[in-house]
C-alpha cells in the first residue's frame, strides 16, 4: 500500500489531469461560476436587470438579522431536519440491516429496488401522491374507515406531520443505502464472536454493529439534513399554510417577491449555518464513528 | 469446565445432510481434534456445539446439562474464529474485556482479568493496541485471550491456524498446547490438517459426509484405521484389497497378506489390508526371503524421492503403486527401475472390513 502511494506521488498530477479535468471543468462551469454570481447578487441592492440602478449593500444580511421572523423559520427549518434525519434513521436503519445481514440472494435483491424505486420516480408526481393518500376523503382515510368499525376522520394534508411524511419518503432510501454498505462490510463473524461472548444480540448491535456503521450513519445524515433543512416542495405541498419554512421564503423570494438579492444572502447564511453545524458536529461524530 | 456430549446429533440443510447421526463424547479438560475434508461437517459440529445452529435431531450436553435449545449467547462457550474476529473499533484490551463487561462485571476485576489473560497469551504489554497493528500471530493470540478471559466452560476452535504461515503455525501449536494445559480446559478444534490434528490432540474424531468415521487418541487411529478412508486421510497408507482369509485378506494374484490387527471379516468377504509406508522394509533382489510370517511382495522401483532424513520409493507392483519411506541410514540407496522385495510384520498390518 505505502509502495502504491509513493509510485503514485512520485508520477504526480500530471498524468492524472486528463482524468480530472473533465469533473473539475464541469464543476466550475455548472455550480462555481453560478454560485459566485449568486454571491455576487447577495450584496446588490437590486438585480441589475432591465436598466435598474443598484449598488453594493450588506443590507440583504441585514435583513436576516433584523427581523426575527428569518431566524424563526431557520430554526423550524433546522427542528425540520433533525426529525427527518431522525425518522430516516428509525426507518431506514433497520431495513438497511436486514437487506445486509438477514437477506440473501434473490429476495434481497428485490427489496433492494424497492427501496430505490422512489428515485426513479418524479419528485413532484410523488409529493402530489402523497397528497392523494393524506388528505380528507383520500386513500389512507378512505381505507382506515373501511376496515375499522367506527368513523375515524383523517386529514393530515396541509400539516406539520404531512411534510415529515413526504421528506422522510423522499429521503429514507439515502439512509438504506449509505448504511447499507457500511453494514454489508461488518464480517458477519464479528456478530457470532459478540455473541459467543455472552452478548445478547441487542449488546452485539449497540457495542459492535452500531459503532462500526457509524460512517454509514454520518454520510446518510449528511446527505438528509442538509437538503432538508432548505427544501420547499413537500412544505410547499404538503405543508401549504403550515408549510413555511426557510427554504420557501427562499424559493418565494426568487419565484414570487423576485428579490434575488434577498433569497441569495438568506441561502449563503442557509449553507453557513449548515457549515457550522458539521463542522461542529464532526469530531464528536469521528470519535464515535 | 466440563465435558461435552454430542448424542445422535443429525443436521440437514435442504436435501443436503450436514450431520448424520453424530454421536461423541469430549472428556472434561481434553484436547480434541475434529479432522475432515471440507464439507465433511466439521465446522458444521462445532456450530451446534458453540449454538449457532441447532440440530434437527440429537442431544449436546455441556457439563451435563442439555444444551441443543439454548443459544450460543448462554452457553458460556469460548470461541476462536478462523478469521479472528477481533472487533475492529476496539483496542485489543477492550476486545479481551468484552466477555466480562457485557456481563457487567465491575470495571476493577475486568482490568485485573483482561491483564491477566493478555500475560497469559504473552501481548500483556500491547493491550491499547488496535487489532489492524497486530500480526496475524498477535490477533490470534488476542482471539484467544478474549475466549478464555470469560472462564467458559469449553474452548472451541475454528481453523485457528489455518491462516497462518507454517513457521508461525508450528509456534502456535505449541503455544495453544501449553495454555490449554496451564487452564486445563475442553477444548474443541476444527482442522483439516492432519499434522495439526495429530501433534496436537489427545483425541481425534475424524468425520466424513456428515458422519463420524472414527474416533479416538490420535496413535489409535494412526495404527489401527477401521476404514479405508481413516487410513488415507490420517497419514499415508499402502491398501490391498483381496478377500479375507482368518487373519488376512488373498490378492486377485494369489498372494496372501496377513495381518495381525483389526477387524475381523468372515473368509471370502471384501476386504483390505492397510500398511503405512514407513513399516515396510525395501530390499534389492528379486528373491523372496523367508521371514517367519512376514509379508512379502516383490516390485520394481519407480521414482525416488529424496527428502534429506528419508526418502520416499515408488514401487511398481502389479498395476499397484506402493509408497515405501526409508529413513537415511547412510545405507545404499536404489536406483530407479531396480527390482526390490517388500517386507513386512503382520503386527504393521490391519485388516478392514470393505465399506
Amino acid at each position: 500500500m505505502a509502495e502504491q502511494l509513493a509510485i503514485g506521488s512520485r508520477r504526480g498530477l500530471k498524468p492524472a489531469l486528463p482524468l480530472l479535468l473533465p469533473a473539475y471543468l464541469w464543476l466550475t462551469v455548472a455550480i462555481f461560476l453560478p454560485l459566485s454570481a449568486m454571491v455576487f447578487f447577495s450584496f446588490m441592492t437590486d438585480l441589475p436587470l432591465a436598466g435598474k440602478e443598484w449598488a453594493f449593500t450588506l443590507g440583504n444580511y441585514a435583513t436576516f438579522f433584523s427581523q426575527s421572523l428569518y431566524l424563526t423559520l431557520l430554526l423550524a427549518s433546522l427542528r425540520l431536519g433533525l426529525e427527518v434525519t431522525l425518522w430516516c434513521v428509525v426507518i431506514g436503519y433497520p431495513a438497511a440491516y436486514v437487506l445486509a445481514k438477514v437477506l440473501k440472494g434473490r429476495s434481497r435483491e428485490a427489496i433492494f429496488l424497492l427501496v430505490i424505486l422512489p428515485f426513479w420516480s418524479n419528485g413532484l408526481v410523488r409529493i402530489f401522491s402523497w397528497a392523494m393518500v393524506l388528505r380528507e376523503g383520500g386513500i389512507l382515510d378512505t381505507a382506515l374507515n373501511a376496515v375499522l368499525p367506527f368513523k375515524i376522520n383523517i386529514d393530515l394534508m396541509y400539516s406539520y406531520p404531512a411534510v415529515i411524511i413526504g421528506l422522510v419518503h423522499s429521503y429514507v432510501p439515502y439512509m438504506v443505502l449509505t448504511c447499507y454498505l457500511t453494514l454489508q462490510a461488518i464480517d458477519d463473524s464479528l456478530i457470532e464472536a459478540g455473541r459467543s461472548l455472552g452478548a445478547s444480540r441487542l449488546q452485539v448491535l449497540k457495542r459492535v454493529i452500531i459503532p462500526l456503521s457509524m460512517p454509514g450513519l454520518i454520510a446518510g445524515a449528511a446527505l438528509i439534513f442538509v437538503p432538508v433543512v432548505g427544501s420547499f416542495m413537500e412544505p410547499r405541498i404538503l405543508g401549504g399554510r403550515t408549510g413555511t419554512f426557510y427554504g420557501t421564503v427562499i424559493e418565494d423570494q426568487f419565484v414570487a417577491v423576485f428579490n434575488w438579492p434577498l433569497g441569495a444572502a438568506l441561502s449563503f447564511i442557509l449553507l453557513a449555518v449548515v457549515l457550522i453545524i458539521l463542522g461542529l458536529a464532526a469530531p464528536v461524530l469521528r470519535r464515535a464513528a | 469446565m466440563a465435558g461435552v456430549q454430542v448424542a445422535n446429533v443429525s443436521r440437514s440443510f435442504g436435501a443436503h445432510k450436514a450431520l448424520d447421526d453424530v454421536s461423541i463424547d469430549f472428556a472434561d479438560g481434553g484436547f480434541y481434534a475434529l479432522l475432515g475434508p471440507s464439507g465433511s461437517g466439521k465446522t458444521t459440529l462445532l456450530r451446534q456445539i458453540a449454538g449457532f445452529d441447532f440440530p434437527d435431531a440429537g442431544r449436546i450436553a455441556i457439563g451435563g446439562e442439555s444444551v441443543e435449545r439454548v443459544p450460543v449467547e448462554k452457553r458460556r462457550i469460548g470461541m476462536v474464529f478462523q478469521n479472528y474476529a477481533l472487533f475492529p473499533n476496539m483496542s485489543v484490551a477492550d476486545n479481551v474485556a468484552f466477555g466480562l463487561s457485557v456481563r457487567g462485571e465491575p470495571k476493577a476485576t475486568i482490568a485485573v482479568e483482561v491483564q491477566r489473560a493478555l500475560d497469559l497469551v504473552q501481548l500483556g504489554k500491547l493491550g491499547g493496541r488496535r487489532p489492524h497493528q497486530l500480526s496475524g500471530g498477535q490477533r490470534q493470540r488476542v482471539a484467544l485471550a478474549r475466549a478464555i478471559v470469560t472462564k467458559p466452560r469449553v474452548l472451541l476452535l475454528d481453523e485457528p491456524l489455518g491462516a497462518l504461515d507454517k513457521a508461525l503455525r508450528v509456534d502456535m501449536q505449541i503455544e495453544l498446547k501449553r495454555i490449554q494445559r496451564e487452564i486445563g480446559i475442553t477444548t474443541i478444534f476444527v482442522t483439516h490438517d492432519q499434522e495439526e490434528a495429530l501433534t496436537m490432540s489427545d483425541r481425534i474424531g475424524i468425520l466424513r459426509d456428515g458422519r463420524l468415521v472414527q474416533e479416538g487418541p490420535p496413535e489409535e487411529i494412526y495404527d489401527r484405521p477401521q476404514s479405508e478412508f481413516a487410513a488415507t486421510f490420517l497419514g499415508d497408507a499402502n491398501i490391498f484389497r483381496g478377500d479375507a482369509i482368518g487373519n488376512g485378506i488373498k490378492l486377485p494374484d494369489g498372494t496372501t497378506i496377513n495381518a495381525a490387527s483389526g477387524a475381523s471379516v468372515p473368509a471370502g468377504a471384501k476386504a483390505s489390508c492397510a500398511v503405512r509406508p514407513e513399516r515396510i522394509q525395501i530390499s534389492a533382489g528379486t528373491a523372496k526371503f523367508d521371514a517367519g510370517n512376514a509379508n512379502t511382495l516383490k516390485g520394481q522401483v519407480s521414482k525416488r524421492i529424496f527428502a534429506g532424513n528419508n526418502s520416499t520409493y515408488f514401487v511398481e507392483r502389479d498395476g499397484q503403486t506402493l509408497k515405501v519411506i526409508v529413513q537415511n541410514t547412510g545405507a545404499e540407496r536404489l536406483a530407479e527401475g531396480e527390482p526390490v522385495v517388500l517386507s513386512w510384520s503382520p503386527d504393521s498390518t490391519v485388516l478392514i472390513a470393505a465399506n
